[in-house]
């Protein structure tokens, strides 16, 4: 049995616990298993079957209904133990990277978190992982019969595998320490992390009131935006949007840069975007090295342009 | 109130990654180890509360004596003592249980580590020490606060920040924005020679993964140019290219 632990956000699964699920049910036939999805409280999502659930175990108890650590790997490990689970994988969101070693030990599995390979089932269980701060790869071979994966987001395909999934609620007791006492989320924007385009834009943007065209240009695209560490420390920006080394480290389809060098602390948090675009006046920038698409001129003439073009693109 | 800090040294954040060996071990040569920086910022954030509320900090560090430097840089930084574990950690749960053996006769208030270390990025040892040592976790916090027999601490979650409180004691994990991590000065170098730094054996070594080999991301190709005076081409090409926008 191969199990998922799904995430929910507005009554939906989110598409980092679906991209685990399918990774899931890839395994799954490998192995001749099943793939399980894991819901924990709330209300069970659509989407499990299109993206690879042979079955749906829904574990209620009262304390499951919000996200606490405790509560939900109690929840996931007793379901886990019950069915025989032998691989138990799920999204590296926050709530992935605080469960995933929570419930290996519970669960005496080995755990990698940082998955971004398939298994090879050829000499063992060998993932690939991202280490140094996506400056490099490791193969790690999960040598325990149980094991836990945390896969990086946006690294695998949704599939769509067109399952009708039984589902089962289970019972699980569960004590919760943790209090929750305010929660304060970015409204209406793209969450970084889950962001499939993204807009960044460091010190070239010479102050804090230039930034209204990136977010325009985001804002056509559809696009998260994200900044340079100066930029966070100046206050120009808010901290939530720093990636880079220390800060936020993402995997974009797309990752614009305007104005940003490309410092080594910044390139290993966006470097492992998929096609990167960098706009800097200076011909030298190292960000140039790893960049798909370049221009060399000057953001305050090359933004609006790309506004301009965007926006004929999309029929704005 | 006591708190221990888990103190990882990792290569400094400049450092070229290569690797040796038939790329199967990460190249240490002419690399300068700093404390990890998130680990900088728990040790901050500990001594700040222990200077509010009483108590001294402990620093753990897990590794052989080729570590000792970086122990004393936290020592200098302002923690009463250390402990040094004698071993040379193959994975996070190897790391997690030779940490949770060195304490077994101890107490702790607080345990403090940093989100994940800059090299390997697991991000599981507070994880794994939490559960090992039947405590909670509070994961990746940006501030944390003691106030009578709880902590408060403010944690990332997905899309924004959640406001928590959770009884002591407890493990937590340090993100950026903790605090500003504090530089030793001449006389917090000077007492760090002086200061306690016990060093434990731990031989149960059990771990479930192994590290095989190591790489690099592939080369870029050659970045493709476009003109300024007719920038809106990137949009066409990410549309007719990539199939992006």
């Amino acid at each position: 049995m191969i199990a998922v632990y799904i995430e929910r956000e507005n009554g939906r699964a989110k598409k980092s616990s679906l991209e685990a699920l399918s990774y899931a049910k890839n395994l799954a036939v490998k192995n001749s298993a099943q793939s399980i999805a894991i819901v924990a409280g709330g209300e069970v999502p659509s989407d499990l079957g299109d993206a690879g659930a042979d079955a749906i175990v829904h574990v209620t108890d009262g304390n499951l209904n919000e996200f606490t650590p405790e509560g939900h790997a109690t929840a996931i490990s007793e379901v886990c133990k019950q069915k025989g689970v032998t691989t138990l994988i799920m999204a590296g969101t926050y709530a992935g990277k605080i469960l995933a070693p929570i419930c290996s030990v519970k669960l005496k599995a080995g755990c990698v978190t940082g998955v971004v390979s398939e298994p090879d089932l050829s000499n063992g269980f060998v993932v690939r992982k991202s280490c140094f701060s996506n400056k490099a790869f490791t193969m790690v071979n999960v040598k325990s019969d149980r094991k836990v994966l945390s896969l990086i987001p946006n690294s695998f395909e949704v599939g769509s595998f067109g399952l009708t999934p039984s589902v089962e609620s289970i019972s699980v007791s569960t004590s919760v320490l943790t209090k929750s006492l305010e929660v304060d989320k970015v409204k209406g924007k793209i969450p970084l992390t889950e962001a499939e385009l993204v807009v960044s834009a460091g010190r070239g943007m010479k102050g804090p009131e230039n930034w209204g065209m990136i977010e325009e240009l985001a804002d056509i695209l559809g696009a998260a935006t994200a900044c340079s560490k100066p930029v966070a420390d100046l206050d120009w920006r808010p901290h939530g949007e720093h990636v880079g080394q220390t800060g936020i480290t993402i995997k974009p389809n797309l990752y614009i840069a305007i104005g940003i060098s490309g410092a080594i602390q910044h390139l290993a948090g966006v470097s492992s975007s998929k096609v990167i675009c960098v706009i800097n006046t200076d011909p030298e920038a190292p960000f140039f090295k790893v960049a798909d698409y370049g221009i060399v001129g000057d953001a305050f003439e090359v933004v609006p342009k790309l506004i301009e073009r965007a926006r004929q693109l999309k029929g704005l | 109130m006591n708190i221990l800090v888990c103190v990882s040294p990792v290569p400094d954040t400049t450092t070229k990654i290569t690797f040796v060996d038939n790329n199967t071990k990460f190249n240490t040569e002419g690399v300068q180890f700093i404390i990890n920086p998130y680990d900088e910022l728990a040790l901050t954030r500990a001594l700040e509360l222990t200077e509010k509320h009483g108590g001294e900090v402990t620093v753990i560090t897990v590794g052989t004596a080729g570590t000792e430097p970086v122990i004393r840089k936290a020592l200098a930084i302002g923690a009463a003592k250390a402990i040094r574990v004698n071993c040379d950690p193959v994975d996070s749960l190897h790391t997690a249980q030779a940490i949770h053996s060195a304490i077994s006769n101890e107490s702790f208030d607080l345990i403090f580590t940093g989100r994940e270390s800059i090299d390997y990025n697991s991000g599981q040892v507070a994880g794994l020490l939490a559960e090992l040592l039947g405590m909670g976790l509070l994961n990746i916090v940006t501030s944390i606060e003691v106030e009578g027999s709880d902590v408060i601490a403010t944690r990332d979650i997905d899309g924004g920040k959640e406001k928590v409180s959770h009884p002591l004691p407890c493990v937590a994990s340090a993100q950026k924005d903790l605090c500003e991590p504090r530089i030793p000065n001449m006389r917090g170098i000077m007492q760090a020679r002086t200061k306690q730094l016990n060093v434990v054996e731990y031989a149960d070594a059990y771990n479930d993964t192994e590290y095989l080999s190591y790489d690099l991301p592939p080369a870029k190709g050659a970045v493709k140019l476009i003109d300024p005076a007719n920038a809106g081409e990137l949009i066409d090409l990410l549309r007719s290219e990539k199939k992006l926008i």
